[in-house]
């Protein structure tokens, strides 16, 4: 093997690599955040809907959980397109990448919210609270406690994903890595960089979900164990 | 601009085949390189458990995208011809053993203690014991996440198309150069991802429901 590494290239292209990386977590945060929203309302509601709803709920979860991201990213940018509903690439991204993490939400917290015991629900309607305080105060919080570390999986998982909004063209870190490279024929030594910065960036998201779940749950701060 | 056709639609089905192909090869491979890596998880030595700690925790924080650019062009550098199902076949396997490893560590620590001391107390060496005793017994708690992560393998299978594999996402794609229908071609596409996926994810809900059949 006579290959001979070069990097050279980062000197002067790493401000793209950094703008990248910042696009890639812009657009993953919003759609983490937006996704759970999404999901602990189908969850809600495949749990407490009626019957309807929870099978409008369950249909959306199979068909995202059961097809591509890939395909569905390009759904949204062309097929909504075609139809005459024009979205960037970046909105699109975060549209596809919102609905695809409300699915997996929706089936994370559900089970959270499933383990929440009857005689809680009880105790709080003896209390007199009303049926949204139930929700709010009774039941959501301590649902998530219970699922926090599969969401945080499911968030760095969606951070990975997000690299596939690179084929609509976000120009996203994997998208700058396709740039810099078809610029400067260093493909190997470009995806390794890149590859690099991903698990970094995957690093940074463990320990901020950590830290969230740190502030969020005052049991976990206060008694280190899980609920 | 050629108007789409039944005949499209049987080329997606066609290429949905390379799909099927794919995910063979990935799963056979994952699960051949998966099953040491599960076991070096689970080893005695800590330089065994530390390489196989390192190998999932680099697969799992890389997305696979990037994964399948490395060995596409890592294969360019080594000086073979770059032929996309090489890669995705190198790539993919790479990708399921990081997974399946993690998931077979779990099925294999999670058999009961004694059963490793009743097969100690019954003379049985390492080797026995693991062929004998833990994993049949493993078998039979990994097979529901193991069709689970089937359901993974499939659609990941459609990343194989940024390196130029003809299977069903590229194919929607190269319809889609010619006809200019997206909606249609693409909701197409996921209807048939759908109809290779949603049997392998109810049969895994329902394997699962089984395995707990004696339990909660």
């Amino acid at each position: 093997m006579s290959y001979k590494f070069d990097f050279e290239f980062l000197a002067e292209r790493w401000p793209d690599f950094v703008a990248g990386a910042w696009l890639t977590i812009q657009l993953t945060v919003l759609s983490i955040a937006l996704g759970f929203v999404v999901g602990t309302i189908c969850a809600l509601a495949r749990v407490y809907g009626g019957p309807v709803v929870r099978r409008v709920a369950g249909a959306y979860v199979e068909a995202i959980r059961n097809t591509p991201l890939l395909i569905q990213i390009f759904i949204v940018y062309f097929g909504l397109s075609s139809l005459g509903l024009k979205l960037s690439a970046e909105v699109s991204a975060v549209l596809a990448l919102t609905i695809n993490m409300g699915a997996y939400t929706t089936e994370i917290m559900r089970a959270g919210v499933e383990s929440i015991q009857r005689t809680q629900l009880e105790a709080a309607d003896c209390l007199g609270l009303t049926r949204l305080q139930t929700i709010l105060h009774v039941v959501l919080l301590p649902a998530m406690e219970r699922v926090y570390p599969s969401l945080a999986s499911q968030g760095v998982l969606l951070m990975l994903a997000s690299s596939i909004t690179s084929q609509i063209s976000a120009e996203e870190l994997t998208a700058t890595a396709n740039l810099v490279q078809s610029d400067t024929y260093r493909s190997f030594e470009v995806y390794i960089i890149v590859a690099v910065v991903y698990l970094v960036l995957s690093a940074l998201y463990r320990l901020g979900f950590w830290a969230i779940g740190l502030a969020l749950f005052e049991r976990r701060r206060r008694l280190g164990t899980p609920l | 601009m050629i108007q789409l056709s039944f005949n499209h639609l049987l080329y997606l089905v066609e290429a949905a085949r390379f799909t099927i192909l794919l995910s063979v090869i990935a799963f056979v491979g994952g699960a051949i390189v998966g099953l040491p890596v599960a076991l070096m998880r689970v080893s005695k030595s800590p330089t065994l458990r530390g390489i196989a700690w390192g190998y999932i925790q680099l697969v799992q924080g890389t997305p696979l995208l990037i994964v399948l650019f490395l060995s596409y062009f890592g294969l360019g550098i080594l000086g073979y011809k770059l032929d996309p199902l090489v890669a995705a076949g190198i790539s993919f396997t790479v990708y399921a053993a990081a997974f399946l490893g993690e998931i077979w560590r779990g099925c294999i620590e999670a058999v009961p203690k004694t059963q490793w001391e009743a097969s100690d107390c019954l003379g049985l060496n390492v080797f026995q014991q693991y062929a004998y005793v833990i994993l049949p017994q493993a078998l039979r708690i990994a097979i529901p996440p193991t069709v689970g992560f089937m359901v993974q393998i499939v659609k990941n299978t459609s990343l194989a198309s940024v390196i130029g594999f003809v299977e069903l996402a590229r194919a929607g794609q190269i319809v889609n150069n010619s006809t200019f229908e997206p909606f249609a071609i693409f909701t197409a596409v996921a209807v048939i991802y759908f109809v290779l996926c949603y049997p392998l994810s109810v049969a895994a809900r329902t394997l699962e429901r089984r395995a707990h059949a004696g339990r909660s």
